[in-house]
């Protein structure tokens, strides 16, 4: 209290001064030390997506090896062991390095600007997130490259993955890459809900959170409650296959379809983990796009939760066919069915909005366009497969392949195309191409609905999935060759956006802090952010803090400028409650997961890594949280 | 998009009609019919629903505007009403698909008494097939065939001894999987005599793709008549190169693996051979049964179905036509 | 200063990626898995050609064992393949589950030819007095050698990597890939049955 003076807080000081200060105290040193050891949400939000893109890259590829070898039948490009691995890789590398860690990555860049705040909730354990989520990556990815790479499907199901039958060390690779990518969704999960709850800008209850944060709080949630359940299944079956335990293993009381209660009761929830920060993107830009707020913010918010609670009610429909009483599998088809009523909810909410608002259409917009067009066909066909009798006919056929392509790559990849769009200004300070832009949209949306629409008619004519090859005398060459050709105009559309995107990150046109006139907190700020991200909190008198003028934007004051302080504030109202301190960089949180990896790898070899592996993880612990002498935070 | 859907149902429409095709639209037996009914409505209500969504879509952006700045007080209430109706009919069509689903799921699953019982074991990458003893004789062995009497409900027993596979024979009825440790069933119906293709639908190793199976319904005499020629034991014709081929097969490692009853080759691991040469395909489904694709499949199976657990077992050009012509003997 | 950070940055990391790349990829390549599926012919032919001493205990594979980089030693399919026809042959109606029956143990620290592969192979493809049966004309070389790899697993006191874990059956024994023989050693040597060929 005696040493914090005035001369110290930010209340009585001019802007320059103000802001020479803050960038003095918050910024990432150069160097590689600094990059290293940096803690700012808005580097490790840009790597993490920076990361994740490069998987799909890497996935898209598999996929596109995947086509050539499916174009005619009996095709000899591609062996069936290398095939196993590639499909394996494909969904792996896709739902686990792609589509989960690129949401939350969005998240922690964007959360803790929606929120107006200054850093990220345990800014250190989301550098140490990212470091696992890069290690875990490598891992999968390296075993591949040297003939390793799992080859039991991203479902793993037992006994194919087990001991018996899962020679070698492969699936003992993919169960353990479970382990890095979900400690590291695990620990962006609590840092977001943290952030969400107790970080707010003054003034911003909970009626006046924007959408995405909404989304992002309630997915954190999912994770929280569904990831668990897979880490104690891959770490069952490495048990099963290293030390030579039982949990799966008939013969001596265990049971295989364990696994798939364990496995699809994290896998389904996965979906919506997905499918939830999409939608949080789409209102964004639906929003902004519109020049309305989204129509029905309230339902919205209920949607969002009634989705996340009944998310654990049908993980069931995946195994209607695995021989389960009918009278519980009845129960799973009205569960399933009932979560299109959310959706529904939400897809109209949507629709009143452009209904009732002015489009504006840019590319973001087109974007969301195309969700709207293709994710209602995966939700209308997610109802037929939550039918028992229709899913025995089409479970783990191409239909199922069509389905989840439509409402993953539907409901989630156009939004974040979009969202990618929409805050790449936000992101590098820079605008992406409007005119590129709309050709990618073009052939994205040709592309995805000429390769997957008529994987749903391969389905039905009984092309089951996860084939390397078929035989010449199924009716099934057609439609492939077709689809392999309109694969090629889907990846030109991706291998054009990367190309936009990297060009426009290096000499696109320079954005203003606000270029589409939108109305939530991150347009606030300068594009890219400073390493503080507002010079004072600001703070939110309403759902659209920035429908007003941005000279008006009311701020508080009172933090210190000679440490890393935020503002934390009640979790209904966001009254201010306290002045916090923000952690500096560190080197530890890499260290830590140095630590981790070479433990989590080690243990797959041998079980006395989880012994001797700790004793590192342990130094570098007690080194991260190593006492500072820096006093307790004042109320 | 449009069109991609009227597409998608002139083709539904169009393959509805034709029978033997493994497809799940041109169902011959009572439970797929159900199913089939169950597919065409939904996807039809499904389409419906798609194509007023997406005139709702067009129409929202659109629409000519007011020229107006915003409309605010008043103008929400039209929309909470719209928004409002819209949810209230996905609440009702949502709970008439899943009336629908129930009630198919009814009539799909009950086997009356009489039924044919076969056990059906999955293998890496085979399907082994049981027909227990019966009023008629006994029982016996097979592989990737089963015969079926038209008109009659069949119920198979589903076991697996290796990994999950899964029973697929689409235009008969849904798929049902094999479980280790588990023994499921399934009910077969076929409506009229043909040969129905289906295969494995759950993702089994390396040969998942090459493991199809063909039902092959009767009229009720030709399959008893086709079960009691399963039941004897292999007869060996007087021709000597079928005899000097079964001499080759008893010496070489054939015999380790294979049962050919009547003979004294009695391994368990690979399939019964005793009737190969009256089967349709050989190594499930691969390909046609002829003298010549069994010489191609004997001299490198590795080639063929990269990963199975047949060996290449080195065998003279003479032995190998010898072993073939002895195969294809075994009617 | 900004801008430079983070391109700074981004060199970085891709640097600190691609170390890691390497070093991961160095010690992953250590344990590669080649899985060849299909042998060519005339390579099973020659693994029939290995040369044994006179007393047939020991003695020298042929070279192109060495060339496709012992296989049957070191690569998990194989020996997984191994441990199926460790089964489908019936080995343990005598060998019980390693342990030994009518036939010797392979995990009491006596191998009666010694524990090379080629003794072992040529236990199995010619048989050994006693007993011990001939599968020459039940298997094809390869085999015979997956399966000599994997009953080398079992007696194996330093476990491998490669080697199988554990069947789904009832347990009667720590799994090949712990070192069945080195934690059942306690139970010291079964002894020596003279009845069962010639001592080491």
């Amino acid at each position: 209290m005696t040493r914090d003076g005035d001369e110290f807080r930010d209340s009585s000081m001019g802007t320059a001064e103000l802001h020479r200060r803050l960038a003095a105290i918050w910024s990432t040193p150069s160097g590689l030390w600094g990059a290293l050891s940096t803690v700012d949400h808005k580097i490790i939000g840009r790597r993490y997506i920076t990361t994740a893109f490069v998987f799909l890259a890497l996935g898209g590829l598999l996929s596109m090896l995947m086509r050539l070898q499916l174009a005619q039948p009996e095709a000899r490009f591609i062996g069936p062991d290398r095939y196993n691995q590639i499909f394996t890789m494909h969904g792996t590398n896709m739902m686990f390095l792609f589509a989960v860690p690129v949401m939350q990555a969005m998240a922690i860049y964007l959360v803790p600007l929606m929120v107006g705040t200054r850093n990220i909730a345990f800014p250190r354990l989301n550098a140490f997130s990212y470091w696992m989520y890069l290690a875990g990556g490598l891992l999968l990815w390296i075993a591949f490259v040297v003939d390793a790479g799992p080859d039991v499907g991203w479902f793993a199901y037992v006994p194919l993955s087990g001991p018996q039958y899962g020679a070698g060390k492969r699936a003992d690779i993919w169960a353990q890459m479970i382990t890095f990518t979900e400690v590291s969704a695990l620990a962006i999960a609590v840092e977001i809900v943290v952030t969400v709850f107790k970080q707010r800008a003054p003034g911003m209850s909970l009626d006046r959170i924007p959408l995405f944060v909404w989304s992002m709080l309630v997915t954190s949630f999912l994770v929280i409650m569904a990831m668990p359940a897979i880490m104690v299944a891959s770490t069952s079956l490495i048990l099963d296959r290293l030390v030579g335990t039982h949990f799966f293993n008939p013969a001596e009381g265990g049971d295989v379809l364990l696994w798939q209660h364990l496995f699809w009761f994290f896998g389904h929830p996965e979906v919506y983990i997905i499918f939830l920060p999409a939608v949080g993107m789409v209102s964004a830009i639906v929003a902004t796009f519109t020049r309305r707020p989204v129509f029905g913010y309230l339902g919205m918010v209920m949607a969002l939760i009634a989705t996340g609670v009944l998310a654990f009610g049908l993980w069931v429909h995946h195994m209607f066919v695995a021989g389960l009483p009918r009278l519980g599998e009845s129960f799973f088809t009205a569960s399933s069915m009932a979560i299109a009523v959310p959706a529904g909810l939400q897809i109209f909410c949507w629709l009143a909005t452009m209904w009732a608002g002015r489009p504006v259409f840019k590319t973001p917009f087109l974007f969301v366009v195309g969700f709207m067009v293709i994710f209602v066909i995966g939700g209308l066909t997610g109802v037929m497969v939550a039918s028992v009798p229709f899913d025995t006919q089409v479970h783990d056929t191409y239909f199922v392949v069509a389905h989840f392509h439509y409402v993953l790559v539907g409901g989630a990849v156009f939004p974040l195309l979009g969202a990618i769009y929409y805050w790449f200004p936000k992101f590098t300070g820079r605008m992406m191409s409007e005119v590129l832009g709309r050709w990618i949209f073009g052939l994205i949306f040709a592309g995805f609905n000429l390769t997957f629409f008529p994987m749903h008619i391969l389905g039905l004519q009984g092309m089951p999935r996860r084939i390397y090859t078929y035989q010449p005398e199924m009716p099934w060459s057609g439609l492939n060759l077709f689809i392999s050709f309109s694969a090629v105009i889907l990846a030109a559309g991706f291998l054009l956006f990367f190309i936009d995107a990297i060009r426009s990150a290096r000499s696109g046109s320079l954005a203003s802090a606000n270029p589409w006139g939108a109305t939530t907190l991150e347009w606030a700020t300068s594009s890219p952010p400073p390493p503080y991200n507002f010079a004072r909190p600001p703070v939110v008198e309403s759902l659209e803090p920035l429908s007003g003028d941005l000279e008006t934007l009311p701020v508080a004051s009172g933090l210190r400028v000679d440490r890393r302080e935020l503002l934390t504030s009640s979790v209904v109202h966001a009254s201010p409650e306290a002045r916090e301190a923000s952690p500096g960089d560190s080197i530890w949180p890499l260290w830590a997961a140095l630590a981790t990896t070479l433990m989590l790898i080690w243990s797959i070899f041998s079980p006395w890594a989880v012994v001797w592996g700790s004793v590192p993880i342990a130094i570098t612990l007690i080194g991260w949280f190593w006492p500072k002498g820096v006093p307790e935070d004042e109320a | 998009m449009r069109t991609a859907r009227a597409l998608l149902l002139s083709i539904l429409v169009a393959t509805s009609g034709c029978g033997g095709q493994q497809s799940a639209l041109g169902s011959q037996g009572a439970p797929a019919i159900h199913v089939e009914h169950l597919i065409l409505g939904m996807v039809a209500v499904c389409a419906a629903i798609w194509i007023l969504v997406m005139i709702t879509l067009g129409t929202a952006l659109l629409r000519a505007r007011p020229r107006t700045a915003r409309q605010d007080d008043g103008s929400e209430k039209p929309l909470t009403m719209a928004v409002s109706a819209a949810v209230a009919a996905t609440t009702l069509i949502i709970a008439g698909l899943t009336i629908a689903s129930f009630y198919t799921t009814r009539g799909i699953g009950l086997a009356d008494s009489t039924a044919l019982t076969i056990t059906v074991k999955g293998q890496q990458w085979w399907w082994q097939v049981f027909y227990a003893d019966s009023s008629t004789g006994p029982g016996f062995q097979t592989a990737n065939e089963i015969h079926i009497p038209v008109g009659r409900d069949v119920r198979l027993q589903l076991e697996s001894p290796d990994v999950i596979h899964s029973f697929w024979v689409p235009s008969l009825a849904g798929k049902q999987d094999l479980v280790p440790g588990r023994s499921n069933s399934l009910l077969l119906r076929a409506e009229k005599p043909g040969v129905y293709r289906g295969q494995c639908a759950e993702f089994c190793g390396l040969q998942h793709s090459h493991m199809a199976i063909m039902v092959i319904a009767e009229a009720p005499g030709a399959f008893e008549g086709w079960a009691a020629t399963q039941r004897l034991d292999a007869v060996v014709s007087a021709d000597s190169d079928t005899a000097a081929g079964q001499a080759s097969f008893m010496a070489k490692p054939c015999a380790a693996c294979h049962t050919i009853r009547g003979t004294p080759a009695g391994g368990t691991t690979g399939p019964d051979l005793t009737h190969i040469g009256g089967r349709r395909t050989i190594a499930a489904g691969l390909v046609e049964t002829t003298r010549g694709s069994l010489a191609a499949w004997i001299a490198d199976p590795q080639t063929h179905k990269p990963g199975n657990n047949m060996p290449m077992v080195s065998l003279t050009s003479t032995e190998l036509r010898n072993i073939s012509a002895y195969m294809e003997s075994l009617k | 200063m900004k801008e430079k950070v983070s391109s700074f940055s981004n060199a970085a990391f891709a640097l600190a990626g691609l170390l890691f790349l390497a070093v991961s990829g160095g010690i992953l390549g250590w344990f590669r898995q080649p899985r060849e599926l299909r042998l060519d012919p005339p390579v099973a032919a020659d693994l029939d050609r290995f040369r044994l001493m006179p007393n047939g205990i020991s003695g020298s594979p042929p070279e192109s064992y060495f060339a496709i980089g012992k296989p049957y030693e070191s690569d998990a399919y194989n020996l997984s393949q191994g441990k199926r026809l460790y089964a489908w042959f019936g080995c343990g109606s005598c060998h019980g589950d390693g342990r030994g029956g009518v036939g010797p143990s392979f995990l009491d620290g006596w191998w009666l030819y010694g524990p090379e592969m080629v003794s072992i192979v040529a236990s199995i493809r010619d048989g050994r007095p006693h007993g011990m049966p001939s599968f020459r004309d039940r298997m094809t070389s390869e085999q015979i050698w997956q399966l000599a790899g994997y009953v080398q697993t079992i007696g194996s006191y330093t476990p491998q990597v490669a080697a199988p874990s554990r069947n789904d059956d009832e347990q009667t024994r720590p799994a090949e890939n712990r070192g069945p023989a080195k934690i059942l050693f306690d139970e010291g040597p079964v002894g020596v049955h003279p009845d069962q060929g010639p001592t080491p």
